[in-house]
């Protein structure tokens, strides 16, 4: 039995219409909280204090935030497409998380499970996001690479640029509550809409589940295959079901923008180059996703938006921007500065080894990056990269000379 | 009249159904297990609007199945129960499966239950310098509740609760004492490990897209009795996974308490209201439909270094309605020329009759190898098909 909500979403005529109208910020509107129904709730056999699970041994945004009180307030809730408060914190039970790194703990089966469930995830997106409040503040989209200045590294040091976010199709559930008729027609709906770029966007599509042998390895040699996750963290949430069923990857014939289709979220898209012409990655990927915008909603679709959350993915940790803008950058010296912590902290950054999250650095090259998603803009965020990249040069030069260097800039 | 749903699984149900059938069928085309070989779209088109009343679906029973697309050559069963009523409820799909996987199993026929040890004819008698062990295990569901796949938090600490209640009110050889995973202690962790007790959160694949790993180690433990000799599995891929075992040849006394044992925790479950599920055409009810009718896989370890590579060994197994593994258990390799040799049967032939096989092939199999230790033929005792 759907809600009326979910009748105006699966229109997808109506949608089209709303685009007309104002876009994503009209159909924002649509998903202010008072006015999302929740779905069925639940018949349940035992009470919530039989059924809340034990985290004392968890150290997750999830457990931190979950109180008795919470799950029984939400324990019988469900979406209008019948998603869980027990399926959206599984991940988060089932993976206790490391005393060092605080992982978030729970998903999203569907937009609306950040409406139901606002009780439990308002404070983790808090917690998560640097104090970051839903019900009072309002996140700032702004893909106008214009404004990004200095953005052309010294590729003595920047081997490569690179920025990512991701969309979800407004209308169909998340990866790890998708069925696989919504999985196909998101893959459908987003190959479709690829088909059109142009110029120096042109590119194709490629199926996992047809691939041949050739197109994969040469994928793999371009580092753009991506495998059936392995994480619990994925795994738990049931991200991974009918693998490799509707997952592809498509991307430009000149090897710059890329979009991976169905795998953590809806959509990943990245772009980028070797060198240090951040500003040239950036303007490429706001082009480009204006333009799968401006496609998708040609055909009645939408992505996922609205002025609270900003782009609304899977992981709690993606909202916002969703954007991790970054660089490997060769920074031997200042790798062995008992400082380098510290600089990053205050430059809003962070630091991975070059095979990406939980790596480790080669050879003094690190991958750096914005710490930061929900409550800045891509430009800002961009624009901090750019700037702490830069300022992260200078150290290292600094500290070539024998020059001392600050833990942050003036 | 309406019950309680579990509130984990592939919900969506209703949602799905405003897609075609088509557009929600999997695509089986690489796979190779017993759901794929029996789901066709008229199946699923007939049966994917249904649930049984915890509300268990078509999808959440072939979910193991599709994740999962199987091997070459070992044929995997591909979907699950989520609750006793998955085997009514999703018969058109699971009949022909159990069919398949249980030798031709009609809808139609009966399956016979004998726990009566005395059935048993000689097993006491296995000689100890080839057979190392001997070890009887089956699965027992409560009735009333659902399965590991499907059930919550509540309900699983609900079945550890009255399992526990069950197995510490037994006395004399039963006497024992339970170990819950979530609370014990190094040393007692330790202990369970040497004794090879001790069991793991699921790693494969088969179980844990099943959903059979939520909330480990949450309400999962093992209770075994003092002399370490009978030992109860509590809620890892069934409700309970019972095992009677020592080390020597006599299989006899090892059924002895394997029955005896089981039949006094049923009384004790039968008094809470809460016996086992049973019927008389599936016999015991179990997670997998692997596990069907007995559940029951009797074996020993027994060394057999010049049969295991004769010519007719596999053929010999089949004969005798037997199957080999490594010690490891299940997809492991033998070492020493040391196997597990087991019962293949499940469904559709009793405890007895199934361990009665057990007795007598391996006894038949320990005068073949010491016919080619001496150098002799062993031709002409390679018996007719059991």
């Amino acid at each position: 039995m759907a809600s009326s909500f979910s009748r105006i979403l699966s229109s997808k005529r109506n949608v089209g219409i709303l685009s007309l109208v104002g876009g994503s910020v009209a159909a924002g509107f649509l998903l202010h909280r008072e006015q999302v129904t929740a779905g069925e709730p639940l018949r349940r056999r035992y009470p919530a204090s039989a059924e809340y699970p034990d985290l004392r041994k968890h150290n997750n945004c999830m457990a931190s935030n979950l109180t008795p009180a919470i799950y029984a307030k939400l324990c019988d809730k469900t979406t209008p497409n019948g998603y869980t408060l027990d399926q959206a914190i599984q991940t988060g039970v089932d993976n206790p998380g490391h005393p060092f790194i605080k992982t978030v703990g729970m998903v999203a089966g569907d937009e609306e499970s950040y409406e139901v469930f606002a009780d439990l995830l308002d404070p983790v997106i808090k917690e998560r996001h640097n104090g970051y409040d839903p019900n009072t503040m309002k996140h700032p989209t702004d893909l106008d690479s214009s404004k990004l200045h200095s953005g052309n590294f010294d590729e003595r040091y920047v081997l490569s640029s690179r920025v990512r976010t991701g969309r979800s199709i407004r209308g169909l559930s998340l990866p790890p509550a998708c069925t696989r008729a919504e999985r196909r027609e998101v893959e459908r709906v987003v190959v479709d809409a690829l088909a059109g770029l142009k110029g120096d966007l042109a590119g194709r599509y490629y199926s996992l589940t047809q691939m041949t042998e050739k197109e994969q390895q040469q994928l793999i040699d371009d580092h753009f295959l991506f495998d059936k996750p392995v994480s619990p963290l994925l795994t738990c949430a049931g991200m991974a079901r009918d693998w490799p069923d509707a997952r592809g990857i498509w991307h430009n014939n000149e090897k710059t923008f890329l979009i991976w289709v169905n795998e953590e979220d809806h959509t990943r898209v990245i772009s980028m180059e070797k060198g240090g012409n951040m500003k040239r990655v950036f303007e490429r990927f706001c082009k480009g996703l204006k333009e799968v915008e401006r496609l998708i909603q040609e055909r009645g679709w939408e992505f996922m938006w609205n002025e609270r959350l900003g782009y609304v993915l899977t992981c709690p940790s993606n909202l916002g921007t969703g954007l991790r803008a970054g660089v490997h950058v060769k920074l031997p010296l200042l790798a062995k500065d008992s400082r380098f912590s510290k600089i990053l902290d205050n430059l809003r950054l962070q630091k991975r080894g070059t095979g990406g999250v939980d790596t480790a650095a080669v050879g003094g090259v690190f991958d750096i990056s914005n710490l930061d998603r929900l409550g800045q803009s891509e430009v800002q965020l961009v624009q901090t990269v750019v700037d702490g990249v830069n300022y992260l040069i200078e150290c290292e030069k600094r500290l070539e000379k024998g020059q001392d260097i600050k833990s942050g800039p003036a | 009249c309406l019950k309680a749903i579990m509130p984990f699984g592939n919900t969506h149900n209703n949602f799905k159904l405003n897609y075609k059938v088509e557009e929600e069928f999997p695509d089986l085309s690489k796979h190779n297990n017993h759901m794929a070989k029996a789901l066709t779209k008229e199946i699923y088109g007939k049966l994917r609007d249904k649930q049984t009343p915890s509300g268990y679906t078509l999808d959440d029973v072939i979910q193991t199945g599709v994740d999962n697309p199987g091997h070459p050559f070992i044929m995997t069963v591909g979907c699950v129960a989520g609750d006793e009523e998955s085997y009514e409820v999703f018969k058109d799909l699971l009949d022909p499966i159990i069919s398949d996987r249980h030798g031709g199993y009609k809808s139609t026929d009966k399956h016979k239950t004998d726990l009566n040890f005395e059935n048993l004819k000689g097993g006491d008698d296995l000689d100890p310098n080839y057979v190392l062990s001997s070890r009887v295990r089956t699965g027992r569901s409560i009735k009333g509740y659902t399965l590991p796949p499907h059930n919550s938090r509540g309900e699983r600490r609900a079945i550890e609760k009255l399992a526990v209640e069950a197995l510490t009110s037994l006395d004399g050889e039963f006497k024992g004492k339970y170990y819950p995973l979530k609370s014990m202690t190094d040393a007692e962790q330790e202990q369970l490990i040497s004794d090879h007790f001790l069991f793991d959160k699921p790693v494969s694949p088969l179980l844990t897209c099943a959903g059979m790993a939520r909330d480990w180690p949450d309400a999962r433990g093992i209770w075994h009795n003092d002399s370490k000799s009978f030992l109860v599995w509590v809620n890892e891929e069934d409700h309970l996974r019972v095992i009677s075992m020592q080390k020597g040849g006599n299989m006899r006394e090892v059924f002895r308490r394997f029955c005896v044992g089981l039949q006094k925790i049923e009384e004790i479950f039968k008094k809470h209201n809460h016996g086992f599920m049973w019927n008389e055409h599936l016999g015991y009810i179990l997670t997998c439909p692997s596990n069907l009718g007995t559940g029951l896989r009797g074996g020993v370890h027994v060394k057999l270094p010049k049969l295991s590579t004769h010519a007719k060994f596999e053929e010999i197994l089949t004969r005798l309605r037997l199957q080999k593994r490594g010690t490891g258990g299940v997809d492991t390799a033998s070492v020493g020329g040391v196997f597990d040799i087991s019962n293949a049967d499940r469904l559709g032939s009793s405890e007895v009759e199934q361990v009665q096989l057990v007795v007598d092939g391996v006894k038949l199999m320990v005068e073949m190898e010491k016919k080619l230790e001496k150098g002799e033929a062993i031709d002409s005792m390679i018996p007719a098909q059991k």
